[in-house]
């Protein structure tokens, strides 16, 4: 009965998982792996040389500058969009007036294609002519650098990362709320628990299976989020926003000819990484008495 | 010629359907085929032109249509800042290459190292090679054979508003200390910065670079050279230049906010290209278009120079139908094609013939640009050629935006080079 299951995850993740940790041990380029163009064939000419790849990016600056930035960027952008989904989700989880145009308003940044919205973002952004200068120049406020200043450029990015995200978090989240039972809110109200206790004490509790699984998920995205980076900034100014998986990219696609082999190695590590990262997690949450 | 990074586009690409092209003979073969066959089949053929040149570009490769009628040429406009990776990509991939693509002259000697173009010595594709300028033909050369046909030609100069200079007073800057001087007075009187830096792209940096005596790397010698006292210099300059306000900059979308700038007058001067004529002319200070002015790129303190681009024709060596792909090659570097996009975009031609030609040689940018062409840097043409601009982009962000001293930004450049070029000192 598993044999499908079996065949179709060998085919779609066992064999370029196993593909790309053979490449991070040679030292295949665009040069040497085998082609086939209109008559000619080249063959493959790489040879295997260990773990040289391994040691050459972790002995590199480069890698742990990058790795310190992406830990930096995944904790914030995890973070804030956590918070404020939260916070959002709270405020809709009750009869209002208009809610499903709040909720349809609030979902819509979902549902746009990210690399729209990275664009449109990308303009608001645009230090001479874009929108959100021109705003503050109204204020009277002087120009900001948004993308090309190193420390006004991440917080760019962050914010765009937590705009795309935030609906994600608030629809899951919103959906753990309404599985709390409302009279458990009711019944603490009459032993005279205020606001911030029932949320404390209700709340948190309530949403612990829902937010563990979404904070695990966002931060698995957020770690290897591409998108925001490549379009937005393309890493820069400088390499001020480069995150792990734009290095990996850069490597394989930017360099000529392209490092197949130590871009597989970069990748082979940005696995590990997040491996260890959930595994240490669950630990941490099944400590807790939660079964996930 | 490099334009700025152009965004992602979802063109959608479909590989031609190529037929053989020695099937059906009987017609005649003025078209050198060799074979003694009519040429037939699709021509799938990438143009990295601008959005000010395209309209012109597609119609002279359909052109070819009326010579070749059984020939159907598919133009494809790939925007320059994604033309790299997607032929990188179809071509290693082996599907959906086109035919011929414009290359520049930087790829052609990456392309050809990685086996994705097709010789073109002794084919129809190279036609009357006495004719081409010589500092042309370098790039298309890679390890004593040719890889491509030249087709346009190009350098940086520096575009100017006469009107704001004339307002302020001040003479054309012939280096960047009497620009950083001159830009006192054009702030104080006109209110317009003095000039648009590009701090995103990496080949605007050479100026600076060449201005110093200095180089990126001596590929006879196979010696690093950005990293010395000319580099740090270069360095030096465009952070001076921006620090002092004399100059504003991006790090991103240079190409686009350059043009914008210099259209709407909120910058005096910008170094620039052919390929953004057109594209200048149609903005509001230069309704008059006699207000733009163009002089060479304003030196550093020992030189000045500035470095030689342009495009040239690669025919991709799993091309499916090889006879009709010379052919258009031939058709697209010929004198006739290469007059009419002078006529049209002011583009400088690679055959000296077509500088007689009197309408070209009257062309006002033509006079003025062939001879910094003539004047300028070739750079080296060699396999990394095109990978040693990424650390100076890089790094002339970091200075530009103070995360780096120009020293440690010449260091990190050189280091990066000697990482990409294994066996260079």
């Amino acid at each position: 009965m598993v044999a499908p299951v079996v065949l179709v995850i060998g085919v779609i993740i066992g064999y370029p998982l196993v593909r790309g940790v053979f490449l991070s041990l040679t030292d295949a380029n665009e040069a040497n792996v085998e082609r086939n163009i209109g008559v000619n064939h080249l063959p493959a000419t790489y040879k295997f040389t260990g773990l040289d790849n391994y040691r050459a990016v972790l002995s590199d600056s480069v890698f742990w500058d990058r790795l310190g930035w992406t830990v930096l960027w995944t904790v914030g952008c995890v973070s804030l969009t956590f918070l404020i989904g939260l916070a959002l989700a709270n405020m809709l989880n009750r009869t209002l007036r208009g809610r499903t145009f709040y909720r349809l308003a609030l979902i819509l940044p979902w549902a746009i294609p990210a690399f729209i919205s990275v664009f449109t973002w990308r303009m608001l952004y645009n230090e001479k002519s874009g929108i959100l200068n021109k705003l503050l120049a109204g204020g009277g406020i002087d120009a900001v650098p948004w993308l090309n200043d190193p420390t006004w450029a991440k917080l760019s990015v962050i914010a765009v990362n937590v705009w795309l995200g935030v609906p994600f978090m608030l629809v899951a989240l919103l959906g753990g709320l309404q599985s709390i039972p409302g009279e458990l809110y009711e019944a603490a109200e009459m032993d005279g628990a205020g606001p911030w206790q029932r949320f404390r004490n209700i709340t948190v509790p309530g949403l612990r299976a829902v937010s563990s699984t979404v904070i695990l998920l966002s931060t698995i995205w957020t770690f290897n989020m591409f998108p925001v980076i490549f379009l937005l900034t393309r890493g820069g100014p400088g390499d001020a926003t480069e995150i792990l998986v734009t290095y990996a990219y850069r490597l394989s696609f930017i360099d000529s000819p392209r490092n197949f082999s130590e871009s597989a190695a970069w990748g082979v590590l940005i696995l590990v990484l997040l491996s260890v990262v959930a595994v240490v997690y669950r630990r941490a949450l099944r400590k807790q008495g939660e079964v996930w | 010629m490099r334009r700025g990074i152009r965004g992602v586009t979802a063109t959608a690409l479909v590989a031609g359907l190529a037929l053989a092209a020695t099937a059906c003979g009987g017609g005649d073969s003025s078209d050198g085929a060799g074979s003694g066959g009519e040429l037939s089949g699709t021509v799938t053929f990438w143009d990295t032109s601008n959005d000010a040149e395209k309209a012109t570009y597609r119609k002279l490769a359909e052109g070819f249509q009326k010579e070749h009628p059984k020939v159907h040429v598919k133009y494809v406009n790939v925007p320059f800042g994604d033309a790299n990776a997607k032929f990188k990509n179809a071509a290693g991939g082996n599907s959906g290459a086109p035919d011929v693509m414009r290359t520049e002259v930087a790829w052609v000697a990456d392309f050809a190292n990685l086996g994705y173009l097709a010789p073109l010595d002794g084919t129809p594709a190279l036609d009357k090679t006495d004719d081409y300028l010589p500092q042309a033909v370098g790039s298309t050369r890679f390890k004593g054979k040719t890889y491509a046909a030249p087709q346009v030609i190009d350098t940086l100069a520096l575009f100017y508003n006469k009107k704001l200079l004339k307002d302020a007073g001040v003479e054309v800057p012939r280096n960047f200390a009497e620009l950083a001087t001159a830009a006192k007075k054009i702030k104080a009187k006109t209110g317009a910065t003095a000039l648009y830096l590009r701090g995103d792209d990496p080949y605007w940096f050479l100026p600076y670079l060449y201005g110093e005596g200095g180089n990126m790397v001596d590929a006879r010698d196979k010696v690093v050279e950005i990293d010395d006292g000319a580099g740090v210099k270069a360095f030096k300059t465009i952070k001076s230049l921006v620090d002092s306000k004399a100059a504003v900059t991006d790090a991103t979308d240079g190409q686009e906010n350059q043009l914008r700038a210099l259209k709407d007058g909120t910058v005096a001067m910008a170094v620039d290209g052919p390929w953004d004529i057109e594209g200048a002319r149609a903005g509001k200070s230069f309704k008059d278009k006699k207000n733009l002015g163009v002089a060479p790129v304003p030196g550093g303190s020992t030189a000045q120079g500035s470095p030689q681009g342009g495009w040239n024709l690669s025919v991709y060596a799993g091309s499916k139908n090889l006879q009709a792909s010379y052919a258009f090659v031939k058709y697209m570097s010929s004198a006739k094609v290469q007059q009419q996009t002078n006529e049209k975009l002011s583009l400088l031609p690679t055959r000296k013939s077509v500088y007689e030609v009197p309408a070209v040689k009257n062309n006002e940018m033509v006079k003025f640009f062939k001879p910094a062409v003539d004047g300028a840097v070739q750079r080296p043409w060699i396999a990394e050629g095109n990978s040693l601009f990424e650390p100076i982009k890089v790094q002339m962000n970091k200075v530009l935006t103070g995360s780096a001293t120009p020293e440690q930004a010449a260091k990190a450049t050189g280091d990066a080079y000697r990482k990409l070029l294994k066996d260079y000192k």
